[in-house]
């Protein structure tokens, strides 16, 4: 069993998403780290991608930014297997569907057991064609996402998930947003008329107020671009920012 | 083909929140396309208003000067709008209506389609807003200007690169933004199904014509069709109903740019490798970590890093072959063109035109070649002037 379960045991989880490599992959590691540290449950960190068309402008420049370091997937494994040396915190990687396609299905999963990598998301990878990538997966978890235009299809996706769920807040690409329209409650339910699963909610949360919301009504909630712009905003020294950050929402949803 | 497939190309690769969407479209697609109402509809729009069926024109002097095949043009250059574009707008617009949107969005990269989309949307009573990379706004500050005069939003995009791709990303992500009113109007045959399928049978009329116009005039199949390729909808259309006829030769001319032994080129066939990009599996320019290269070609709609699943499978089983034109080629046959037969066709299309001049004058007399003159060239005509050292404002 992969560890992601052991995220959604302690109450509400909290999970935190990193560009890998942005500003550098040395920094990622402490970010991760200090996330784990100020009571991140489960951390993503996203494999930069030159077209990233899920994404918003925060994490489109810390694509970019991260790109321009010279990260590369295999730089990312290196880095995954050093933070695994010091931390059991459940990690999953992010990433387009084209730099796995390109590394190779197989080598790519192989690679990622090797090194702890307990799940993978792939925002351009919709329930039909993931067969050609669950084939080669292993026991690593490939996470499915339902967004609020999912309706009917949301029995096949969540009847078929492994790990957790990720639900979709809002329209759209990823980013702060000021309020979310979607009627959490009902998507989480319909989720849950389907699987025991945990859900967690993501895409637009960004103060504790809101977080607080979602985790009255959801298993974890995902915060993304919030984070990413800490460390646009403070670069190599966002570390200690990080770490109140994520204390201060942990805390909002405990 | 089956569930958007050829081969092994195609697909469905989008985010959750548009696969409903889609699954929608391919519904709509799939019940009007065989209704007779909107079909009469969409081939009177074809006819009264784009003014087809385009002329197949035979290029006499042209022939004469190469010595080989007897050369014919297929005017796409001479609809309404100037290019190819139109035939897939008004059948996208008419789909949207149907669908009930009220709203349409597209990509372009020269501005050849964002000017037909916006040209279908004033005629259907459709809002527009056309995303075109910022770089591409500088290049063809004309045809905004000109988008903007038929009612449409032109939005300038400034991630990535800011040419085709990063425009049609922006689309992608304001479509997944608001789909419920809004259709996106793809200008190629490419993306996620049904988009491949349904724009290359809206251009099909291109070959449904040509086909018959060659047989009226020659007695018979031409040894070859050629056409100029980016993401490939006027060469789909150029191709289609001659794909069975195994004795015609399919010859696509992507942009070399440079040359595609420098960093500068857009020639997916010679330089790609398989990949999964832009909502389907297909050949991409790319590097050796997946990133999704930059491209170049003096032509910004064939500036596209990608090719549609369709021509894929033609090259990967050999129906079709693709062969690279550099910028030198490609203006020197624009130029020729317009000296010879005294017609500017567009840049892109020029493409064609110069693989042709390699290879016609190998062939014999019964020979017969037809030239998609996929738009006409006004547009072009600064950037050659440009590109020969000549200081002209638009």
């Amino acid at each position: 069993m992969s560890k992601i379960a052991n995220a959604f045991k302690n109450g509400k989880a909290f999970i935190g998403f990193v560009t890998g490599g942005d500003p550098s992959l040395t920094k990622t590691e402490e970010f991760v780290l200090k996330m784990a540290q100020s009571g991140a449950d489960l951390i993503e960190i996203g494999v930069p991608f030159s077209d990233p068309i899920a994404e918003g402008p925060v994490i489109q420049r810390a694509n970019l930014r991260a790109l321009a370091a010279g990260t590369t997937m295999n730089k990312i494994f290196e880095t995954v297997a050093k933070i695994r040396e010091k931390t059991e915190v459940p990690l999953v990687l992010l990433t387009y569907l084209n730099p796995v396609f390109h590394y190779g299905y197989a080598d790519f999963f192989e690679r990622c057991q090797q090194v702890g990598v307990d799940g993978v998301i792939i925002p351009d990878l919709p329930y039909e064609e993931r067969a050609e990538v669950k084939s080669r997966s292993g026991e690593v978890d490939i996470i499915s996402l339902i967004a609020p235009t999912s309706d009917a299809r949301i029995a096949q996706i969540a009847q078929n998930a492994s790990g957790f769920l990720y639900i979709v807040s809002s329209l759209g690409v990823t980013g702060v947003r000021s309020e979310i329209k979607t009627d959490i409650k009902e998507l989480f339910a319909a989720v849950r008329r389907e699987t025991g699963l945990p859900a967690a909610v993501g895409f637009g949360i960004h103060t504790p107020e809101q977080a607080g919301e979602i985790a009255r009504i959801a298993d974890g909630v995902i915060v993304g671009s919030a984070i990413v712009k800490l460390i646009e905003e403070y670069g190599e020294t966002a570390g200690p920012h990080i770490e109140e950050y994520v204390r201060e929402m942990k805390a909002a949803i405990g | 083909m089956n569930n958007g497939r050829f081969g092994e190309f195609g697909g469905q690769y989008i985010p959750e929140t548009l696969m409903n969407e889609i699954h929608n479209l391919e519904q709509a697609y799939e019940f009007y396309k065989n209704d007779p109402t909107f079909n009469a509809q969409m081939d009177q729009l074809l006819r009264e208003y784009a003014g087809r069926p385009s002329l197949l024109y035979r290029a006499e002097k042209l022939t004469k000067m190469w010595g080989g095949a007897r050369i014919y043009l297929k005017r796409e250059d001479l609809n309404h709008t100037g290019s190819h574009k139109i035939n897939n707008v008004l059948g996208q617009a008419l789909l949207a209506k149907r669908m009930g949107k009220t709203r349409i969005i597209a990509e372009t990269g020269a501005g050849q389609h964002g000017v037909a989309a916006a040209t279908a949307a004033a005629l259907l009573d459709l809002e527009c807003e056309i995303f075109m990379g910022r770089e591409d706004t500088r290049r063809q500050a004309l045809n905004v200007y000109r988008m903007e005069l038929l009612g449409a939003k032109v939005n300038a995009v400034t991630s990535g690169t800011e040419t085709l791709k990063d425009a049609v990303n922006e689309t992608m992500r304001e479509w997944v933004s608001r789909a419920a009113d809004t259709h996106y109007v793809l200008g190629s045959v490419m993306g996620p199904h049904p988009f491949p399928t349904m724009v290359r049978d809206f251009q099909a009329v291109i070959s449904r014509e040509a086909r018959t116009q060659i047989l009226a005039l020659e007695g018979k199949l031409p040894t070859a069709v050629m056409a100029c390729v980016g993401g490939g909808s006027n060469a789909m259309g150029m191709f289609y109903h001659f794909i069975p006829d195994q004795n015609v030769r399919l010859i696509g001319c992507e942009a070399a740019g440079r040359g595609i032994h420098t960093p500068q080129n857009a020639a997916t066939i010679a330089n790609g490798e398989i990949g999964v990009f832009h909502g389907m599996k297909s050949y991409f320019c790319q590097d050796s970590e997946g990133q999704i290269a930059p491209v170049y070609s003096i032509s910004a709609g064939l500036d596209y890093p990608g090719i549609g699943p369709e021509h894929a499978h033609l090259y990967k089983t050999g129906r079709a072959q693709y062969v690279p034109v550099t910028d030198d080629e490609a203006v020197a046959a624009f130029e020729l063109l317009a000296r010879t037969e005294g017609i500017i066709c567009a840049v892109e299309s020029a493409h064609a035109v110069a693989y042709a001049q390699k290879i016609v004058p190998g062939m014999s007399g019964d020979d017969s070649v037809i030239l998609c003159l996929s738009g006409r060239g006004d547009k072009d005509v600064a950037a050659i002037a440009r590109y020969r050292g000549v200081d002209i404002h638009e």
